[in-house]
This record gives C-alpha cells, sequence and structure tokens, in this order.
C-alpha cells in the first residue's frame, strides 16, 4: 500500500516537471530574445526600430518596418488564399463526399503536410515564379516573379494541409444530431452548415485559422526562396519583400562583426515571437467568445 | 377519427448486407400515441429516422419500400424534403440545442419558413415555450444561450423548437432516457396534453413508460415487427413469445 502512494506521488511529480518545462520553454525563449535585443534597444528608440524604413546596419540604421510590413502582407496573402480553399474543402469532405473519398483524402493531405518546407521551395522557384510572371504580364507588368505573391501562394499550399486537418477533426467531432436537429425542422442541407455546423464549430475553426497563420508567420525557408529579399516598403503584390524569418536566416552568423548586427537580428526574432503571441491571445478570444453557445 | 396518418409497406433497410429492418408493415393511427417498443439495437431508432428521411445522410444504407404520409409517398426521391421534415417534429434521445439562444432555437425553423416579423416571431416564440412550460423559466433570459439550460429544459426547449413549425407528427426517440425522474415526467405530461392535437410516435424500451402513454403498441425485436396491438392486447395479452419474454425480462 505504502509503495503504491509512493509510486503515485512520483508520477504525478514527473507530469508536474513535464508540464513546467513545456512552460518554461516559450518564457525562456522570450527572455532570451529579450536579453539579446538589449544592446540596440539601448541605443535606438522602440519607435525608431519598428516604423524606421531604412536597413543599414553598416552606419547602425536599423529600420525593421520593411521586414514587418512584408511579413504581415505574405501571411495576409497566403491566409486569404488557404482560409477559403481549407473551409470550403473542409466542408465538401465532411458533409457531401463519400466516405471513400474522404478515405482517400487523408492520406494526401498527411503527405502534403509532411513534405520538407525545402521542396515547396524548389517547387515555387519551379513552378510558381513563372506562373505569378505569367499572371503579371497580362497586367501588361515585367517583373522577376520573386514577389510578396509567390511567397503567398507558396505558404498558402504549406498551410493548406495543416489548417484542413484540423478543420476536418473540427467539424467531424459536431454531433450528427444537431444536424438532424436542423434538418428535422425543414432546414436545407446549405442552412443547416450555415447556421448549425459553422457555428458549433466556430471556435475550433478560429482555433485552425489561427494556428495556420502562426505557422505561416513563422515560415522561413521556402518564403525565404520566392520572396525576392529585397530591403524596401512593397507597393503591391508583384513586388519584393523581404520577411521577418528570411532576415534572420540569411544573415544571422555572418557579418556579425558589425556592432549591434547581432542584437538587431535577435531584436527581429522578438518581434515575431511578440507578433504570434499577440495573434494567439486574439484566437484564444475569438474561441472564448465563439464558446458561449456550444 | 380512427384513420391511418402513416402507411409503412415493405420497408427494408439494409446496411452492407446486413439487414436492419426486415419486410416492415405498420399503419400509424392519427391523434394517437403510438409507442414503439424493443430492445436497443432491434432498428427503431432507423424506423423513425427512415420517416423524416434523416437517413439519408448516413452513408451505406439501402432503403426499399414505401412510407405513405397523408397519401404522399415520403421515400420518393423528387419530393420536397424539407416540407415532409416540417410536417414532423424531432425529439431525440438526448437535447440537442441548436448552438444559439433560447429564443434563436424556437425561432430557427420559423425563420427557415420565412418568417421575418420581429412581433410575430416574438408572439410565436413565447406561445411555444409555453407549450412546454417552459417560459415562465426562461423569460428573462431568452438572449442567454440555450445551453446554459438544465437537461431538462433544453429537452424541452427542443420540443417547443420541432412544435415551432407546426408538424402533424411529433416523433420522439426515447426522449426522457437522459433526463431525471421529474424532467421526464414533465416530458410525458406534454405528450399528455399534445396528443388532441398531434400523432405522436414515441420510441422506447421503458415498459412502464409505455403503458402510461400508449394508445398503440407495436413490438419490435431484431429488425422485424413481432407484435402489435392495444396496450391491454400487447402487455396483457401477448400471443408471441418473443414478446412474452420481453414483457417478463423488462420491467
Amino acid at each position: 500500500m505504502h509503495r503504491r502512494k509512493i509510486i503515485d506521488r512520483l508520477i504525478s511529480g514527473w507530469m508536474a516537471a513535464g508540464l513546467f518545462f513545456v512552460l518554461m520553454i516559450p518564457l525562456a525563449i522570450g527572455l532570451g530574445l529579450v536579453l539579446k535585443s538589449l544592446p540596440i534597444l539601448k541605443i535606438l528608440a522602440l519607435p525608431e526600430l519598428l516604423g524606421g524604413s531604412i536597413w543599414k546596419p553598416l552606419s547602425g540604421q536599423f529600420g525593421f518596418k520593411p521586414f514587418i510590413l512584408s511579413s504581415v502582407y505574405v501571411t495576409l496573402i497566403s491566409f486569404l488564399i488557404a482560409g477559403p480553399v481549407c473551409l470550403l474543402s473542409a466542408i465538401y469532405l465532411t458533409q457531401y463526399a463519400s466516405r471513400r473519398l474522404l478515405s482517400l483524402m487523408q492520406p494526401v493531405i498527411d503527405i502534403l503536410a509532411g513534405i520538407p518546407s525545402v521542396v515547396y521551395g524548389v517547387w515555387g522557384v519551379l513552378v510558381i515564379v513563372p506562373f505569378v510572371i505569367r499572371l503579371a504580364e497580362l497586367r501588361e507588368v515585367a517583373i522577376s516573379g520573386y514577389c510578396l505573391l509567390s511567397g503567398g501562394i507558396v505558404l498558402a499550399v504549406m498551410s493548406i494541409p495543416f489548417i484542413l486537418n484540423i478543420l476536418i477533426e473540427v467539424i467531424q467531432a459536431i454531433p450528427i444530431e444537431l444536424k438532424e436537429a436542423s434538418l428535422s425542422v425543414g432546414a436545407s442541407y446549405w442552412e443547416t452548415i450555415k447556421w448549425v455546423l459553422l457555428r458549433a464549430g466556430f471556435s475550433g475553426i478560429m482555433a485552425a485559422f489561427g494556428l495556420g497563420i502562426s505557422k505561416a508567420l513563422g515560415e522561413t525557408i521556402a518564403v525565404l526562396m520566392v520572396v525576392g529579399n529585397v530591403v524596401q516598403i512593397p507597393q503591391s503584390l508583384f513586388e519584393a519583400g523581404y520577411p521577418l524569418p528570411a532576415l534572420i536566416a540569411n544573415n544571422y552568423g555572418e557579418m556579425m562583426s558589425i556592432p549591434l548586427y547581432d542584437s538587431a537580428l535577435m531584436f527581429g526574432a522578438l518581434i515575431l515571437f511578440v507578433i504570434i503571441v499577440l495573434f494567439n491571445g486574439l484566437a484564444r478570444l475569438a474561441i472564448n467568445h465563439g464558446e458561449r453557445y456550444r | 377519427m380512427n384513420d391511418t396518418i402513416i402507411g409503412i409497406h415493405h420497408l427494408n433497410v439494409t446496411h452492407a448486407g446486413t439487414p436492419i429492418l426486415k419486410d416492415v408493415n405498420l399503419e400509424i393511427p392519427r391523434n394517437r400515441v403510438t409507442v414503439i417498443l424493443g430492445p436497443s439495437g432491434c432498428g427503431k431508432t432507423t424506423l423513425l429516422k427512415c420517416l423524416n428521411r434523416l437517413i439519408d445522410i448516413y452513408n451505406g444504407l439501402d432503403v426499399s419500400g414505401q412510407i405513405y404520409l397523408d397519401g404522399e409517398e415520403i421515400l420518393n426521391r423528387r419530393n420536397d424534403l424539407t416540407r415532409i421534415r416540417q410536417k414532423m417534429g424531432l425529439l431525440s434521445q438526448r437535447p440537442y440545442p441548436l448552438p444559439m439562444s433560447i429564443f434563436d432555437n424556437v425561432a430557427y425553423g420559423l425563420k427557415i419558413q420565412g418568417l421575418r416579423n420581429r412581433d410575430e416571431l416574438a408572439d410565436r416564440v413565447e406561445f411555444y415555450l409555453r407549450q412546454v412550460n417552459l417560459w415562465e423559466e426562461v423569460k428573462d433570459r431568452l438572449k442567454s444561450p440555450a445551453t446554459r439550460l438544465s437537461i431538462g429544459q433544453q429537452q424541452r426547449l427542443c420540443l417547443a423548437r420541432g412544435l415551432a413549425v407546426e408538424p402533424e407528427i411529433i416523433l420522439a426517440d426515447e426522449p426522457t432516457s437522459a433526463l431525471d425522474p421529474l424532467s421526464s415526467t414533465c416530458i410525458e405530461e406534454q405528450f399528455m396534453k399534445l396528443k388532441r392535437d398531434y400523432t405522436i410516435l414515441i420510441v422506447t424500451h421503458i415498459m412502464r413508460q409505455a403503458r402510461r402513454l400508449a394508445d398503440h403498441v407495436i413490438f419490435i425485436y431484431l429488425g422485424e415487427v413481432i407484435e402489435q396491438g392495444t396496450p391491454t392486447q400487447i402487455f396483457d395479452h401477448p400471443q408471441h413469445p418473443t414478446t412474452k419474454q420481453y414483457l417478463r425480462v423488462g420491467h
């Protein structure tokens, strides 16, 4: 009896330790980033760093605005493409398609999710970049093709399996009786989907979108390969951008002799970190709001 | 008075070759409480779901035969499904309030029918909430989520939701099995009150409930109609050995 009690206590101790570790990781990363960014924050004011658009490390000018805007734009483009595509496919697969099609799609989605991002990058260079050049030609603009739109499309394709998977699970978790209740008072299939399924699944759908966007914000290599990496505030879809993760990946470890450069890159990482924390907070708010009616 | 509202002829339902309902032939009397009795998994729920064609949303079921409602063939694919379904209110085993407010739950079917006038909607919602004895309990919080209600209140809300579209028939699938005794009694009382205006079809495996409510009893076992008749015939003078055994083992 005594021994079982000890084991019980030990095991719950281990569980608490595991949980503590998981909780500590984001805190430790956040703290580390803040500490590493302190040198640059001591010299340059926050508004100057976030609002400045000149990036000349050699003369000590670090304006992050082009990078922040590029990140936001690329993520937004990808979400505008992936969001509707995923929601519509998830509804179709769970509500209209035969069971066979769904079980056929499941491995396809898993494979899409498992392809390494560098492969998506190469695919983007070989397929999406020429496609975007064509698209620009239609509007009689000559471009290199390495631009925000290419980055957004590649990112969208990458996040689709991710978001779709969660959406399918979310919709499948809604009890079929809710659907029956709605149909039985004479609602059509579409009315049932619109008023009942999407509402009942609202928080889950928001969570799926939130996770998808967080993932898109942080995605590095595939975007870096197609987005152009030019420090500028992009004015159109066809102009090159330079998202934050690409900035860090391209430059970390090089040119570290330049004063404050290392600290500037860490500050870039901190911005990314803060955006993602804020974004998750917002998604959480939306989820809580949606759960009122569940 | 004692005419037939639903006629079921040679209804067969199979799932991947396994029969769920075998050659069911039934006549459901109008404005009566008909109780479908039988052990779990004998096809009672499937039978109900054939009536409002909810069976359509399940994959892999083969349905054959005819079901006539007021002389109209329900299983005919060309018929207007939503109109048929509005003739039947459904009450399921556990209450499933829609993910919206108490008010909107009752108003849902009305809005779908195209009723937009706010005052009229409010009147109708109040009327049906009163009809199920829920109005006094919820009148001050009509805008709050339906899921905040107790499970017994939720079940009455679901009944009001079904009644709001003015069905002729109420289909109830073990409507009290998830409820406490008080709420169950409340629902049963509603049925007694409603049977003047509606045809009520209740699936249950609770013998005492069947005896309390039924005008007509149908006993189903393993997908087959074994025996049917008045409560006295079935409960006091069962003819078929399976019925006798079920009644003896049951409560």
